[in-house]
């Protein structure tokens, strides 16, 4: 592939479509995590692509991009953060993080 | 030369993402997000983002990724559950994936961007970095540090909770 932006697009269009995938077919709670760091990294691919790549003159400043990416790293270590505490605290209470077992919430 | 180092560092991101997705043990699922990791700071890099690249490898691989191989460990005891679901909804998760996947890529390829013609060399990005960040986006900046705070009060809530058993 070219150092262009259409080869980063497609990189980021894989880290998403994985990441979605691992999401949808895990039933490991943590392997679920794992999915969505994969997500919220191809976004960040995506703003740091585009602040590289777009005209300049088409925007007030380029690298607005790489601030965005900045706020979704730190959205993703809260993220993180709260989700491992509710399955550890999941874990302590069901001894399992099997997500098919905790159907306490289903209607 | 560039395009050899670029595609290495594809290469570096894409394949052990197929290892997190498919792999049937959560190790070396945790160990590949790793490898993945690295390599979407090397395309940082690569697209002249330095400050954005090492706040990658200290974030994700210093703080999230530990945090995750943490949570493997204290979650292992025991039998060890089968980590994926059974084969139809395999097949979906793949289908929807796949469909995603082709339009992202269409998208991707057939638009046309509207990229400069001419690429300036990248240059330091930390200085104008903090400048946005502690003028234009200040509100932006308070809010996440706040979000920040009370993420790492609710974990620790959360958790205290469920060990005294409340």
């Amino acid at each position: 592939m070219s150092y262009s932006l259409p080869s980063f697009l497609i990189v980021s269009s894989l880290l998403f479509c994985l990441g979605m995938y691992t999401v949808l077919i895990r039933r490991n709670a943590i392997g679920i995590l794992m999915g969505i760091e994969l997500v919220l990294n191809a976004a960040g691919l995506n703003f740091v692509a585009f602040s590289r790549f777009l005209e300049p003159s088409l925007t007030q400043n380029l690298l607005s991009g790489q601030v965005f990416t900045l706020f979704v790293i730190a959205i993703a270590a809260a993220e993180v953060a709260v989700a491992l505490a509710i399955v550890l605290s999941l874990y302590s209470r069901m001894k399992t993080i099997d997500v098919e077992d905790f159907k306490e919430l289903r209607g | 030369m560039k395009a050899i180092i670029f595609n290495v560092f594809v290469l570096l991101t894409v394949v052990p993402c197929f290892w997190v997705a498919l792999s049937s043990n959560i190790v070396h699922a945790a160990f590949s997000l790793l490898v993945t990791l690295f390599g979407v700071a090397g395309l940082y890099v690569l697209l002249g983002a330095d400050f954005i690249a090492v706040v990658q490898v200290i974030v994700y691989i210093g703080g999230i990724l530990i945090l995750i191989i943490f949570g493997v460990m204290m979650t292992q005891r025991g039998k060890l559950l089968p980590l994926s679901i059974q084969l139809p909804g395999k097949f979906i998760g793949a289908l929807l994936s796949g469909i995603i996947l082709t339009a992202l890529i269409m998208v991707a390829t057939k638009s046309l961007w509207p990229v400069a013609s001419f690429l300036e060399e990248p240059q330091p990005t930390s200085a104008a970095i903090g400048n946005l960040l502690l003028g234009k986006y200040l509100i932006a900046f308070e809010v996440a540090s706040i979000l920040l705070l009370v993420a790492l009060v609710g974990a620790v809530l959360i958790v205290r909770r469920s060990v005294r058993g409340e």
